[in-house]
């Protein structure tokens, strides 16, 4: 035996075995990192759903006698060109993008498990179709890709920008699935599904998904961060959303012309906000990698 | 082993990898070919949309009839495509819808501007990713690790406007260490200068690729330290500096090769909102434009061109793979 | 002895930190080696041999450290070296062969550059090494050394890089030679080709070896001296006959016992087993590491600490009844099963399955590999036919056939029990497939992971027998109870169990539809000795109460030989020779069988003359002309049937009642040839 394989035995001897199960969750609510990022999400999901009872101002709500004014106790965060209240429009800007990134992410993963499930699983042409089409999106940039739909679709709602990201994360989680489940096809516990008069839905749902759920939820994961990526850079770039809503993208764009002339409030709180909630799941996905040792 | 045998083995390897070559050839131009029919349909998904898109609302029906005319619209959508990939076959790109120019003469340019600033940035990504790998790899478990791993993938997540914006404002506004646009005024475009200008919108960019190429990296290395081979290499009485420089680093750093091509659509995708922040006229710039303007010839144009650069630079990888790989041309071979 | 030992370890004490807690790998192991002297060390994984012999190298896991004692290089102690002394040590005079020679050589990077390496270390100018290099591939046996250099890891067979990787480890004409499972994966006649090698080497160079082997035939065959390891500690060591002869800790007695050896069969023979399972890594003992498993432990056992007592001269234990180690009762474990259908068990030895013709081509890359060819074999009610043959001969081939997992080829017929089976799984109805069903080598990839015990079982019972769940679940249980799997156990998951464990639960599965045959491919080739020994008898009692047939699938001679009524023997994907176990083993043998049971080290240290095999496995792809065993066979050149070998494939016909043979050369010709 290597000294690998016996440090490795060493890890998970007989009487601990047990409790790996257990001890696997605790392993994730004991992690630093876990914490960390799960606490700021938590915050910015407390935000996306009592915004509204939070937020100190309205969102449209101006006072042109505090136009572009630095923070202060009355604007904590400052107001903008148009005499809003920043702080407010930052708290209100929450709960477009996390529940547009969720949905987002919700769908791909969705549409690419099932994908990568069957291509893995079926292999031959099927998968070879399937492969071929993953690697001409994945030939694009997602966000060109983006635009070039939600440019052509004439659209600005949220709806289509939701479509649109699930779409294009599909081939990318299609791929980890279909990688995963290659692998597990090989093994023997799927020859021994088939030796006792199994269908293929069940090996594939019953036998192999559930083997294959942690590099999933670490792909969901991913790709939520990328989403919030994703969706934060096309409001900035003016599509994906409707004009005039709270977003802190469009705040940005609206507001970063005016750093020029040391106006640095407007356009520092939206991207402070992006920036703590794509790290806040970006610590968590990096955490469950570390747990589940992928 | 008789040279003529050599020679046979080293004629039977060229002949392998030529035939390996023409495959990954032929499969990317399925790939491109294959983009060019998804792109045509997401543009005229909606049968007669273009016109009315472009001209909005208040156009007349005439107006949209000569529209359509001009722009080939009218015929049916298959021989519509089938143009469409014969012109580009040929080079042409087609005409700006919002210019009434060549989309060649509008993006060319842009595509030279964006070539700048991309190789620029991927002098500076590739080396400094690398080394962030490494040496994560070799203090593993470490303060040094944390930061490279984390940190990396943290400021990964962070989109690159974002970057630039907080890069302007503390490195061009406030420090006014760099210029805050990425173009130098005429008359003072000498390459020194060009790069200086370049290097603030190039770190925004890196920030975003690192995290991923450094961790992929640190993976391979981490992966040959633990390996067998290492192993024989340090009982062999290597020093560990040794057993590193000779065995460990090759191993460790084929994998990142393919990552680094993988990375080229977000360094693309990447370029549009940095250009955008700088004022820079790349081809980012133009693609906004043309999104803004619903010019869709350039739209297609745009992204057929992005995404040969970037089977190109897959097709690159997978080569420089195989040949650097004895593993894997053994594998063609067989 | 007079010299000074080449290497010594003193009170040696090593723990590995596993989650903050330090858990002890080596108990205070102490043992000498003199020059040119081979020690070899045994015992079941996890016992802590391996990390003896890295320890010896001062090479350790980033978890590992030396807690205790002194590791002695010829005298000089050598536990707290620095970094560069030890590289300097081991550029010098102590090497390393180790497992998994294919993974010890750098894939990247020219074999002929790794061996030149070595001497280029110790000073050798880049043009000599090469030089020198080759020379040492030549003294490691390899007949083509220039072409061999310039290959790459992945292009040598398993047996080439281990002598690639002998002759750098003899590179550096060390003192002392570690090898650590050298031949461990190996096939059989590789394994003794290497090991002829080493022992030729050894002869030569005088260097003094510490063998690792959890292989007690290989061990008994290699070394001077032996030292048993248990849960970390040295319980006996001898000179080797001594010690094998007369074993005077119960461990080695017990261990001893469980082996499948030379003559022992099913019929007449039932293989002891040690009770329990060794402890895990780090457990603090206040008496002896064995009082518990030990059936002739008394409280003074579990309390006090036992020394090494004089057995002989040259022979020690750590025991305090060591006297009546030899008188160690046996254990016998019964099953207690409770068939279904009672009425198979009545006609033992009536044919069952008749496997006529059976074919299987793959297309690998757009070239047709023929990997089976025309197997026909037969099988009773009630009996086991093992099938025997080295990598790539085609056994879990045939298995697969057998199931419907992949389909034959046309003309392939799988008869049972008088009907015709279809050839794919999903053509089959479900009486059909459960008839048949098989126990896989690795419990780890055939249990499901998420799933728990009871639910593997009772779904295979819900779907074979079509009985509903809350049935299904009770039969579950029934069975894992019957094969021994405690009913604490049956809500865990596979993970949580021991490897014999697991490989109970996929018995219990295979039981699930009441089979007429199950297919054990490997079954306990994955398990140590002990845990072995209770498989095999667990799998010989179902026979008797069930009338179930196996088919059983290994590389082990001693267990094949052990578990078999009939015997097929395979090479490259044909059956070269067939017939009752007692004919296979005492001959006439076909030459290859010869061959292979020639190069099994016998435990009992007899020695018989090895009969080699030229040359390496052809590949199936392109197998020779004629006979497809030719070009390597021991009895072709001077038997006057050359011509017909080398130009007509021979047809498997019956050479002798129920024993037949794929071979030209008449059997009465071989009988001569092989007294």
């Amino acid at each position: 035996m290597s000294d690998k394989k016996l440090s490795a035995l060493a890890e998970k001897s007989n009487a601990e075995r047990k409790q790996i199960r257990s001890e696997r969750m605790q392993l994730v609510l004991r992690n630093k990192t876990f914490l960390v990022g799960a606490s700021m999400l938590g915050f910015w999901v407390i935000m996306a759903i009592f915004g509204n009872l939070i937020a100190p101002r309205g969102a449209g709500d101006q006072d042109f006698e505090f136009v572009s004014v630095g923070p202060s106790l009355k604007y904590w965060f400052g107001t903008d060109a148009n005499g809003q209240d920043v702080l407010s429009r930052v708290i209100l800007g929450t709960r477009l993008i996390v529940v547009m990134s969720f949905t987002a992410t919700a769908l791909g993963t969705i549409a690419g498990t099932a994908l990568g499930l069957a291509a893995g699983y079926f292999k031959g042409k099927f998968d070879m179709i399937v492969m071929r089409l993953i690697e001409a999106i994945s030939a694009i940039p997602v966000l060109i890709i983006a635009l070039l739909a939600i440019a052509a679709l004439e659209g600005r709602s949220p709806t289509l920008t939701v479509i649109v990201i699930g779409f294009v994360f599909t081939p990318n989680i299609g791929r980890t699935v279909r990688a995963a489940v290659l692998g597990e096809s090989e093994l023997e516990y799927v020859a021994a599904a088939r030796l006792r008069t199994e269908r293929t839905p069940h090996i594939l749902f019953r036998e192999i998904l559930p083997n294959v759920l942690p590099p999933i939820i670490v792909e969901f994961t991913v790709r939520l961060g990328y989403a919030i990526f994703a969706i934060a850079t096309l409001s900035f770039l003016g599509a994906g959303v409707e004009y005039g809503s709270p977003n802190w993208g469009t705040q940005i764009a609206e507001n970063w012309g005016s750093i020029y002339s040391n106006v640095w409030w407007a356009t520092a709180f939206p991207a402070l906000a992006i920036a703590s909630l794509a790290v806040s799941v970006n610590l968590i996905s990096d955490s469950l990698l570390e747990v589940f040792e992928i | 082993m008789p040279i003529v045998s050599l020679l046979a083995a080293e004629y039977k390897l060229f002949e392998v990898m030529k035939k390996f070559i023409l495959k990954r050839l032929g499969l990317s131009v399925i790939t491109v070919f294959l983009v060019a029919v998804i792109v045509f349909f997401l543009t005229h998904i909606l049968p007669g949309n273009v016109a009315r898109q472009y001209l909005g609302r208040g156009a007349t029906e005439e107006d949209l009839v000569e529209f359509r005319r001009v722009f080939g619209l009218d015929k049916s959508l298959l021989s519509q495509l089938f143009i469409w990939i014969k012109d580009l076959l040929q080079g042409d790109l087609g005409t700006s819808m919002q210019y009434r120019g060549p989309v060649s003469d509008l993006l060319l340019p842009a595509i030279g501007y964006s070539s700048k600033l991309a190789g620029v940035a991927f002098f500076l990504i590739v080396p400094i990713s690398i080394l962030g790998g490494v040496v994560a790899a070799m203090n593993r478990g470490k303060k040094v690790d944390r930061l490279i791993t984390v940190g990396g993938l943290s400021a990964a997540v962070i989109p690159e406007f974002v970057w630039a914006i907080v890069l302007v404002l503390t490195f061009g506004v406030t420090f006014q260490i760099f210029p805050v646009t990425a173009f130098p005024e005429e008359g003072n475009r000498d390459v020194l200068n060009q790069i200086w200008y370049l290097i603030l919108p190039s770190i925004s960019l890196l920030l975003v690729l690192f995290g991923y190429i450094a961790r992929i990296a640190r993976a391979g290395v981490i992966e040959a330290l633990e390996s067998d081979y290492m192993r024989t290499a340090v009982l062999k009485g290597l020093t560990r500096r040794q057993a590193v420089t000779k065995h460990v680093l090759r191993n460790a750093l084929l994998p990142t090769i393919a990552v680094i091509a993988s990375q080229v659509p977000y360094l693309i995708g990447g370029l549009i909102a940095v250009e955008i922040v700088f004022n820079y006229p790349g081809f980012g710039t133009i693609l906004k434009g043309a999104v803004d303007a619903r010019d869709y010839s350039v739209l297609q144009s745009g992204v057929i061109i992005s995404s040969l650069v970037i089977v190109g630079f897959q097709l690159i990888a997978d080569i420089l793979f195989a040949v650097l790989n004895p593993r894997i041309r053994q594998k063609v071979s067989e | 002895m007079s010299a000074v030992p080449t290497l010594e370890l003193r009170d040696l004490e090593v723990a590995y930190t596993v989650r903050g807690i330090d858990r002890e790998v080596l108990r205070s192991v102490s043992l000498s080696i003199a020059p040119g002297e081979a020690y070899g060390l045994v015992g079941e994984s996890g016992c802590g041999k391996s990390t003896a012999a890295f320890a010896a190298m001062r090479y350790l896991p980033r978890n590992g450290k030396i807690t205790g004692g002194s590791i002695l290089f010829e005298g000089k102690n050598v536990t707290d070296l620095s970094d560069d002394d030890v590289s300097a040590l081991r550029r010098s005079a102590i090497s390393m062969v180790y497992q998994n020679p294919a993974t010890a050589l750098n894939p990247t990077i020219r074999v002929g550059d790794q061996v030149a390496e070595v001497f280029q270390l110790s000073g050798v100018s880049k043009l000599d090494s090469f030089a020198m290099a080759q020379e040492a591939l030549v003294k490691v046996q390899i007949a083509d050394p220039a072409q061999v250099m310039r290959r790459y890891a992945h292009q040598l067979s398993g047996g080439m890089a281990q002598r690639v990787v002998i002759a750098m480890a003899l590179a550096s004409n060390p003192r002392l030679l570690v090898m650590d499972e050298p031949t461990t994966g190996l096939d059989a006649t590789v394994e003794a080709e290497v090991l002829d090698l080493v022992r030729d080497l050894r002869r030569e160079t005088g260097t003094a070896v510490l063998f690792i082997s959890h292989n007690l035939g290989v061990i008994r065959h290699m070394c001077d001296r032996v030292g048993v390891l248990y849960a970390g500690a040295l319980v006996e060591q001898g000179a080797t006959a001594e010690l094998f002869n007369n074993p005077s800790h119960p461990y080695t007695v017990g261990l001893l016992r469980c082996i499948p050896r030379g003559g022992l069969h099913k019929s007449t023979d039932r293989l002891d087993t040690i009770p329990g399972t060794p402890p895990a890594l780090g457990l603090h003992f206040d008496g002896c590491v064995y009082a518990e498993r030990c059936a002739l432990a008394d409280d003074k056992c579990r309390t006090q600490l036992p020394q090494m007592v004089t057995i002989s001269e040259s022979h020690v234990a750590r025991c305090f009844r060591s006297d009546k180690a030899g008188s160690l009762p046996h254990l016998v474990e019964q099953v207690d099963f409770a068939p279904q259908s009672a009425d198979k068990a009545t006609h033992v030895g009536e044919l069952l399955l008749e496997i006529s013709h059976l074919s299987k081509v793959f297309t690998q890359d757009g070239n047709k590999v023929r990997v089976i060819n025309d197997v026909s074999l037969t099988l009773g009610v009630g009996e086991t036919l093992g099938l025997v043959g080295e990598s790539g001969s085609g056994k879990t081939t045939i298995a697969k056939l057998l199931l419907g997992l992949v389909s034959p080829e046309e003309g392939g017929v799988v008869t049972l029990d008088g009907k015709g089976l279809a050839k794919t799984l999903n053509r089959r109805d479900v009486h059909d497939v459960g008839s048949m069903q098989i126990v896989f080598q690795n419990p780890d990839q055939a249990l499901n992971r998420r799933h728990s015990v009871t639910r593997i079982v009772s779904r295979a019972v819900e779907r074979l027998r079509s009985f509903n769940v809350k049935d299904s679940i009770n039969r579950a249980h029934e069975l894992l109870s019957g094969m021994r799997v405690d009913a604490t156990l049956h809500s865990a998951r596979p993970v949580q169990l021991s490897g014999g464990l697991k490989q109970r639960v996929a018995i219990s599965r295979a039981f699930a539809g009441s089979p007429q045959i199950v297919v054990c491919d490997e079954p306990t080739s994955a398990l140590d000795v002990s845990v072995q020994a209770a498989i095999l008898n667990l799998l010989v009692d179902l026979q008797k109460q069930d009338g179930v047939s196996f088919i059983f699938i290994s590389h082990d001679l001693g267990v094949v030989r052990y578990i078999s009524d009939r015997i097929a023997v395979l090479y490259l994907g044909r059956v070269v020779e067939f017939g009752t176990s007692q004919r296979v083993f005492n001959g006439p043998f076909h030459p290859y069988t010869e061959a292979l049971l020639s190069s099994v080290p016998n435990i009992d240290g007899s020695i018989r003359k090895r009969i080699p095999l030229t040359g390496v496995v052809p590949s199936p792809s392109n197998p020779p002309s004629g006979c497809v065993l030719n070009p390597r066979c021991p009895r072709k050149a001077g038997s006057g049937y050359e011509k017909l070998c080398e130009t007509e494939e021979p047809n498997l016909t019956e050479v002798e009642p129920g024993h037949f043979m794929r071979c030209h050369i008449p059997v009465a010709k071989l009988k001569q040839l092989q007294n």
